[in-house]
């Protein structure tokens, strides 16, 4: 009895975490990159609630995953552009205009889905998932982690592109100079503005797909402000991953874990307020500075506009 | 087209009639300049002639508002520091332009388009070659963070090459480097040149010029003024192409100026010094192993001791970066001590801070005069007392006094003759020469017995270097105080100061006196080639 | 001469009303086409905003009750952004303090006059509030954290906290909602005379101008605003930017907790299950837009509490959910930025 308890509960708590964990990665993945060439995009929560939100509506609408998440990372990209157009080209405070971009989003796709849906919150079917043979018959956590949506495994690749982008490739050369000396990358021939642009819409478009998952695929429907702080989330995790992709894969399933426990801990019987179960992952967050934040590391060109040539 | 007087075959670059406008100064007025192959061109100029405005022109980093530029007889616009380079115009900046973190075999990698596959091996080979060229033996898998800055050089020499196989700019290349390291850059360049590089050597210093050169352009407040071609300076001797350049530098008059002449050349080395230090009495300063921590990219230092004399000036050498900067902290008390004792008149300083240590006596004159020394969004008034916040006569109580602060502030500008607008005026607007002055007036203020100089003339004008150097000598003899000048600038050294301290990786290398003959001393304690 | 310098000064005061009406305009015309795009009237919605929320005389008087937390929030934001720190963590710190009061004040009723109750409320709240901030001005004061990501963090915390507060050990079990013991009519601070008006209102204007002052007028805010201005500066000229920091962070954070005691000791006097007005994160704009000085900040809080009473009722009336308010902030904060922008661009165009 006590065997099959244990059974169940690390069986959805391995589920949960990957639930909870893909948002996390996607967005940690892309907030990496924008922190990587020297932008603080404090907007990535909004641009996770609007990647929610119209991923949520393309999926609806369409009755297809693919397209939600095609709408939703377009959605995050939107804003991403306007994150581009304000602080790569106009050179406007970063902190303001990502506070900006999350409130904005945030009052948004509130008033859309209230004009939309007004006070009802249609469920998705479930989508199909996509089962390893072999693997996904293994005991305990084989369907847990191996019989998912595309996407998860998706992301999961993408961390493993991502170490070989910034370690064997111009691209990422280009992202750590620009982060680091943009003067040097813009005197060795690259657009800083350029290599800017690049990476903040792609962060817009990863964190679109994050929200667009955790709508679709995680809840099956969409709750205003349902993100919940995943975004800010993101951001420490990209920042104590001191670059390296793959801290962020796991810090994401880490926190993904910390939230799934309260459902785990409900199927195995035990009860808990939510309240507190909701503190986990930030209050994990605070400890884990208080304790590794010594060795936290930005770029020193981090929130820094650039201009060529400026005396 | 200008009037072709060489031949065009010769010609790499040329500019004619180039002008460049910031708000308020014409950097570039007009300025008309033939680059040719296998030549070292030097370009001569104090500190706001245009010098550098017309580099960044030629790196495509600016824009010229007037003006062409032909290269091989064709005339280009170069949009952007891409185009130079494809041009074949590499140039070699004052501040290292190397990404800290990535290795120097990145770097090198840096600015290939992003689909061309990731060529390793070949840029490699490349490297290798090149480095057998200039002779340097540098890791190519080392980050370039960790290498010196002469290395550091060195790389951005190989990087320039790269592409720059037409024209190889130099800007100012030598302020980094030990003499050793400019003899060595001065065989590197010549060998280039052989190759049939054009080279174009900027620089302040006439000594360098006449030893490197084989034609010499001198630039003024953003105009060319005159030119050397080469053999006229074949047929001059150094004496007289000195006067020369100094009459085109400066107009007639400063031609027969000695003191100008001497700054510029750094020959009043000894002569000028006048009185010698009373060692009868102690020392005034007496640190003892001091020794500090270092963050990550800093020089910490470690066991340094030495004595400074009542009217002394002592002066520490180093190439940048070998611990001056926490020298200075610790002896200001910005920066803990780890471990060691600095005593100024007998008394310890341990564990004071700043404003204890002001109160004592203690003055520093910081290299970073924007970056630390003031803040420059506030006005030059507040910048005049921010050593002082909360002490009468400026505060009473908590409450700050404004009107006694800008009355001072009135004084100490017209005491100083500092050019501002106003009192109220950020500090940021100011000139570098005018807020040297400011951060001179604030730290000379009151009862001075062990002052820092660091760098104190870095970046100013001729006129504000004379100004700063009269200053340190006069503190030292009027105010019988204890003065630490640092400078990576030999010649500043050998004209200021009564004993040199040479620092190497963060110990003392060695003390030298100040009489002829000492720099070849110095020179070899710098690079650590004589065993301590 | 005269005219010259009247007409130039007449142009830069236009120049800074320009400055702060424009974004405002451009702000309320893009939320305008908005609602269009949903078929609702923005000329009858704007118009509907000011006239409950400014003309008749009962939303005017919530107006100004609805400013007392405002303000007070940003007084305390006014003293971290001069000193260069992001306090994001407003709502964890009102709440917390909010919290507290309510359990505090009605026992406190019972066993010491009024007055008493209410001042000790107060510095409770101060203090809890300022206590939240530690940890983030640890971090940035030990390990040069960036107190963005952590005051956040310590946000999102300080709700949870509260609302397990509220749920566990607060918990009044003669209500049916959870929600803390509730503050008699009486025992609150009192209304201004004959008005709905919460007293509060004067705490707060005191709050603001007091930190106004400080900031301009004493050595401790200029050691803040050189902090802000260029940390190394600080740490050259020997300022004590280790201790300035838990200064400033402490006197932010309090002042936000004071805005939670006030907003529950004049207004709710008690706090429900999972109430998060989420104050802070719609101040900050304000403060920048009122570039950190005080007596601008006034004005702008009054205008917002405005636009946020007279949206409440519009939500009701209308049918536009008073997120809309949320949207009309991002929009003012990205026109501000905008403007001031093109305006330094302008600038210098015209030095060139």
């Amino acid at each position: 009895m006590a065997g099959l308890l244990t059974e169940v509960f690390i069986g959805s708590l391995f589920y949960g975490a990957i639930t909870a964990g893909i948002p996390l990665l996607l967005a940690g993945l892309g907030e990496q990159m924008s922190e990587k060439s020297g932008v603080l995009n404090i907007g990535i929560e909004g641009m996770l609630l609007l990647g929610a939100y119209f991923g949520f509506l393309g999926a609806y609408s369409s009755d297809s995953f693919a397209l939600g998440f095609l709408a939703g990372g377009l959605a995050g990209m939107a804003a991403a552009a306007v994150m581009v157009a304000l602080c790569v080209y106009a050179s406007m405070n970063q902190i303001v205009v990502g506070i900006a971009i999350t409130l904005g989003a945030e009052g948004l796709t509130a008033l859309l889905h209230h004009f939309h849906f007004s006070r009802s919150y249609p469920r998705l079917p479930r989508a199909e998932s996509l089962g390893i043979p072999g693997l996904s018959d293994l005991p305990v956590v084989g369907s847990a982690l191996f019989d998912r949506n595309p996407l998860v495994y998706l992301a999961v690749l993408l961390t493993f592109f991502m170490v070989w982008l910034y370690r064997r490739s111009h691209i990422g050369l280009n992202l750590q100079a620009a982060g680091d000396k943009p003067a040097a990358l813009d005197a060795a021939g690259v657009s800083v503005t350029r290599t800017r642009t690049l990476s903040v819409l792609t962060t817009g478009f990863l964190a679109g797909l994050g929200g667009a998952y955790m709508s679709t695929i995680g809840a099956g429907l969409f709750l205003p402000f349902m993100t919940g702080g995943a975004g800010f989330i993101a951001i420490v995790l990209a920042m104590l991953a001191r670059g390296h992709p793959t801290w962020v894969m796991i810090g994401a399933f880490l926190f993904g874990s910390s939230l799934s426990l309260t459902t785990a801990m409900q199927v195995a019987g035990v009860n808990i307020p939510t309240d507190v179960i909701q503190m986990l992952p930030f209050a994990l967050v605070i400890l884990v500075l208080i304790a590794f934040g010594r060795n936290s590391y930005l770029p020193p060109a981090l929130g820094l506009p650039y201009h060529r040539g400026s005396r | 087209m200008a009037p072709a007087t060489d031949s065009e075959a010769e010609t790499a670059v040329s500019l004619d009639g180039i002008t460049k406008r910031f708000p308020g100064v014409v950097a570039n007025d007009s300025i008309s300049l033939r680059f040719r192959r296998c030549e070292i061109h030097a370009l001569l100029g104090e500190n706001g002639a245009g010098k550098s405005t017309l580099i960044s022109i030629l790196a495509g980093m600016l824009q010229p508002d007037e003006g062409a530029i032909h290269v091989d007889g064709a005339r280009v616009r170069i949009a952007s520091p891409r185009a130079a380079l494809q041009l074949g115009i590499g140039t070699v900046y004052q501040h290292v332009l190397l990404i800290p973190s990535l290795t120097v075999i990145e770097n090198l990698l840096l600015g290939s388009p992003w689909w061309k596959p990731y060529a390793r091996e070949e840029t490699l080979r490349r490297y290798n070659e090149l480095s057998a060229l200039l002779s340097i033996a540098i890791d190519p898998d080392v980050q370039v963070g960790r290498l010196s800055l002469g290395q550091q050089q060195q790389i951005e020499i190989v990087r320039a090459l790269w592409h720059g196989e037409r024209v190889l700019v130099l800007d100012e290349p030598t302020s980094m480097l030990t003499p050793q390291g400019v003899r060595e850059l001065g065989a590197v360049i010549k060998r280039l040149r052989d190759h049939g590089v054009s080279v174009v050597f900027i620089t302040h210093k006439l000594a360098e010029a006449y030893a490197l050169a084989d034609r010499v352009s001198v630039l003024r407040l953003g105009r060319v003024v005159g030119e050397l071609a080469p053999e006229r300076l074949k047929a001059l001797s150094e004496a007289e192409v000195i006067d020369e350049v100094v009459t085109m530098m400066f107009g007639q008059q400063a031609g027969q100026d000695s003191e100008l002449e001497e700054t510029l050349l750094g020959e009043a080395a000894g002569q000028t010094l006048r009185r010698t230090v009373d060692r009868e009495r102690g020392p005034a300063l007496a640190v003892r192993s001091l020794s500090t921590l270092g963050e990550r990219g800093e020089c910490p230092i470690s066991e340094v001791s030495f004595e400074v004399w009542p009217g002394e000036i002592l002066g520490v050498a180093g190439v940048d970066g070998n611990g001056q900067k926490h020298l200075a902290e610790a002896l200001a008390g910005q920066r803990p001590a780890a471990a060691g004792d600095i005593r100024l008149a007998g008394e310890s300083l341990a564990g004071l801070g700043v404003p204890r240590r002001r109160e004592r006596g203690v003055r520093y004159i910081t290299d970073e005069r924007l970056g630390e020394g003031t803040a420059q969004l506030h006005s030059v008034a507040t910048n005049l007392v921010i050593k002082e916040i909360g002490k009468p006569p400026f505060w009473s109580g908590p409450l700050t006094l404004w009107r006694a602060i800008h009355e001072h502030a009135r004084a100490e500008i017209a005491a100083h003759d500092v050019r501002t607008p106003s009192e109220r005026t950020p500090l940021g607007k100011l000139s570098g020469g005018n807020i040297q002055k400011v951060l001179l007036a604030r730290e000379l203020k009151g009862e001075s017995r062990l002052v820092i100089f660091n760098k104190p003339t870095y970046g100013l004008d001729l006129q504000s270097t004379r100004l700063a150097r009269r200053r340190i000598r006069e503190i030292a003899e009027q105010k019988e105080a204890a003065v630490v000048v640092i400078s990576t600038e030999l010649d500043e050294l050998m004209e200021t100061c009564h004993r040199i301290l040479v620092m190497e990786g963060g110990r003392v290398a060695g003390i030298v006196d100040n009489r002829p003959g000492a720099e070849a001393e110095i020179g070899r304690l710098m690079t650590g080639s004589e065993a301590a | 001469m005269l005219q010259a310098d009247l007409s130039s000064r007449g142009m830069s005061a236009l120049k800074a009303v320009s400055r702060v009406l424009l974004p405002i305009l451009l702000a309320l015309a893009v939320g305008g086409l908005l609602l269009m795009v949903f078929d609702k009237d923005p000329f009858a919605y704007y118009g509907y905003v000011v006239k409950r929320g400014l003309l008749s005389p009962s939303g005017l008087e919530a107006s100004i009750t609805r400013s007392v937390p405002l303000l007070l929030i940003a007084a305390g934001l006014i003293v971290a952004f001069r000193a260069g720190l992001w306090n994001l963590g407003v709502d964890g710190q009102f709440l917390l303090a909010a919290v507290t009061v309510a359990a505090f004040a009605p026992a406190a009723v019972s066993v010491m006059p009024v007055w008493a109750a209410i001042l000790l409320s107060a510095l409770l709240a101060f203090a809890v509030a300022a206590a939240w901030s530690v940890i983030p001005a640890f971090l940035k004061a030990s390990y040069g954290i960036n107190e963005i990501i952590s005051t956040l963090m310590m946000s999102f915390l300080g709700v949870s906290v509260a609302n397990v507060l509220v749920k566990i050990p607060f918990n009044d079990p003669s209500t049916t909602v959870p929600q803390t013991a509730t503050l008699a009519v009486a025992d609150r601070l009192p209304p201004l005379g004959g008005s709905t008006i919460s007293s509060g209102i004067i705490i707060a204007l005191v709050a603001v101008v007091a930190v106004h002052l400080m900031m301009e007028r004493t050595a401790l805010g200029l050691r803040l605003q050189i902090v802000g201005s260029n940390p190394k500066a600080a740490l050259h000229a020997g300022l004590n930017v280790r201790a300035l920091t838990f200064i400033a962070f402490a006197l932010s954070a309090g002042f936000a907790g004071l805005g939670g005691a006030v907003d529950i000791l004049g207004v709710h006097g008690t706090v429900r299950a999972d109430w998060n007005p989420a104050y802070g994160i719609l101040v900050i704009p304000l403060v920048f837009l009122a570039r950190f000085n005080g007596f601008a900040v006034i004005g702008f809080v009054f205008f917002f509490a405005v636009l946020m009473i007279g949206g409440e009722s519009a939500a009701r009336r209308l049918g536009v959910p008073h997120f809309f308010v949320l949207f009309l902030v991002s929009l003012l904060m990205i026109f501000l930025a905008l403007v001031e922008f093109l305006e330094s661009r302008r600038a210098e165009r015209a030095e060139a």
